[in-house]
């Protein structure tokens, strides 16, 4: 088998970064995807935020399979009858470059990978790469079926699961603790329904997030995207979570699709598919080790997700890892080693860049965000002063922060609010 | 909306060869079975004490991997291009 530079294993979004960046180097690059197309396999909430994209294709917006841009973010607290929102809508996020985007996947993917051909490099799909070609502890190339394939450098960018990275050492297994599963449903409704339903005009679109009875209280959230022509809503929960309380995340949806909020967002349309994913939660608790003597761990293989509470973003964290990695090797090639040496370089590169700031500034965000008044009590206290302040029964009314006093009781202590303040301070 | 209603609507292209094996006599000893709700495709369900999994609904997002305490499941990809074929993701 002839040798190429480098091989990537994954054609997602770190994938795809690291193989273009490498390709137009001028490096021999072959990526192996699993899935028919890139793409198949892969699910996310729908947003992609940040300037990432045009560092690749300065062309982006005008070619890309972009649903809609997003100009509006709506976080929302549920109880079981209420919800209560904050809906922040400007005109800054309103023209290119914009802030962040909604796609899709199967869509995205593929637009993405190709690019990567276009660049140069050769896309296999189809094929999945089940071992690692070893000398000694260096790693040489990858095996698919019988076949092997040798190369300088392996760039693993198979997503959450990673099984290459635990074969080659570099992590140890994730604890359902660490992870967060994802399910999503994509729901058609006409492009009419959705522009007139959300108050959209044009390319405008919608990022709603909500936290509380959508989880039924467990870490986590609900979210809701507006595709041009369809939805995608879904749920994100820590796994640890659903399985301590044996609640299974596919009955979460229904129940937050049956929300008188959400219910009435979503009539009318019909479900096309259904999908699921997990995403890696713990921050740089469960981060492996990022290279070893020829190979690069990157995107969601290296757990790089940034969740803060108000986001949670991977797939630009996954991009820039990708050029990272893709530099890297064009720097290791130059000096003819792809030894750990060298190729710590892309460590180096991360802790530069936004990738290992971030989550520095953020490492005690995800233990935070474990706390359960987040998705009990606030969401309840905040609706129940709500439903107070508006409520009229005909009684003399009490001061507001009599009101926000007394819908503590049983819910909320002082100590409990001035402790997590202090926690929010430092966390996030 | 039921589980099976929902996976319909999805594409697979499925395998003849299992992607997911259960060792019974490690599940047999488990009294919590996390797997029942690790699953986001109802994948797995208990049949008279036993859990049973049918592996062609899998959306191969491998929660049931490292849910299980008595690592009973082994759970790999599907082989290339089989498994689940997301239309829209």
């Amino acid at each position: 088998m002839e040798k190429f530079d480098a091989i990537v294993v994954g054609a997602g979004p770190a994938g795809s970064a690291v193989a273009y960046t490498m390709a137009k180097a001028g490096l021999k690059v072959l990526v192996f995807e699993r899935g028919k197309y890139p793409g198949a396999k892969n699910m996310w909430g729908g947003a992609f935020f940040g300037p990432l994209m045009y560092e690749l294709f300065p062309n982006f917006w005008k070619e890309a399979p972009v649903e809609r841009y997003i100009n509006r973010h709506v976080i929302s607290f549920l109880t079981k009858e209420d919800s209560l929102s904050l809906d922040f809508k400007t005109t800054r996020f309103s023209s290119p470059p914009y802030n962040g985007f909604i796609t899709l996947r199967a869509k995205f993917d593929r637009w993405l990978a190709r690019k990567v051909e276009e660049a140069g490099a050769l896309v296999a799909t189809s094929l999945e790469v089940d071992d690692l070609l070893l000398q000694g502890n260096t790693i040489k190339g990858v095996k698919v079926g019988k076949e092997e394939f040798p190369a300088d450098v392996v760039v693993v960018a198979e997503g959450a699961n990673s099984l290459l990275a635990l074969k080659a050492g570099l992590r140890k297994e994730f604890s359902p603790q660490d992870m967060k599963q994802g399910v999503k449903e994509v729901i058609r409704l006409p492009r009419e329904t959705i522009e007139a339903r959300f108050n959209l005009q044009g390319e405008e679109g919608v990022s709603m997030e909500f936290v509380g009875s959508c989880t039924r209280g467990l870490p986590g959230g609900g979210f809701l995207y507006t595709n041009r022509d369809s939805l995608s809503l879904g749920v994100v929960v820590q796994l640890e979570a659903l399985l301590k309380h044996q609640i299974k995340a596919s009955d979460l949806i229904e129940d937050f699709k049956n929300h008188p909020t959400i219910r009435e967002w979503i009539r009318g349309g019909e479900v096309m598919e259904y999908s699921a994913h997990l995403i890696p939660a713990s921050g740089l608790k469960m981060m492996p080790r990022l290279f070893t003597d020829g190979m690069l761990v990157t995107g969601d293989a290296a757990a790089l997700v940034l969740g803060t509470g108000f986001i949670l973003e991977g797939a630009n964290l996954a991009m820039a890892s990708g050029i990272a990695a893709g530099e890297t090797v064009i720097h290791a090639r130059e000096k003819g080693d792809f030894s750990q040496a060298t190729l710590q370089h892309y460590e180096n590169l991360l802790k530069e860049r936004f990738v290992l700031k971030d989550l520095h500034t953020f490492s005690e965000a995800p233990e935070f965000l474990e706390n359960k008044r987040i998705y009990q009590a606030y969401p309840q206290w905040a609706c129940e002063v709500a439903w107070k302040i508006f409520h009229n029964d005909g009684n003399p009314r009490p001061k507001t922060y009599q009101v926000m006093k007394k819908s503590m009781q049983g819910k909320l202590s002082f100590w409990d609010l001035l402790s997590d303040a202090w926690k929010a301070r430092k966390a996030i | 909306m039921k589980i099976e209603e929902k996976l319909a609507l999805n594409k697979f292209d499925i395998d003849r060869e299992i992607h997911i094996t259960l060792e019974e006599e490690k599940c047999r000893g488990c009294d919590w079975k996390p797997c029942l709700y690790a699953c986001p495709a109802e994948c797995y369900v208990l049949r008279e004490n036993h859990v049973t999994f049918s592996y062609e609904g899998c959306l191969e997002c491998g929660s049931c991997r490292i849910s299980c305490p008595q690592g009973a499941i082994r759970w790999v990809y599907p082989r290339g291009g089989f498994g689940i074929c997301y239309q829209y993701g």
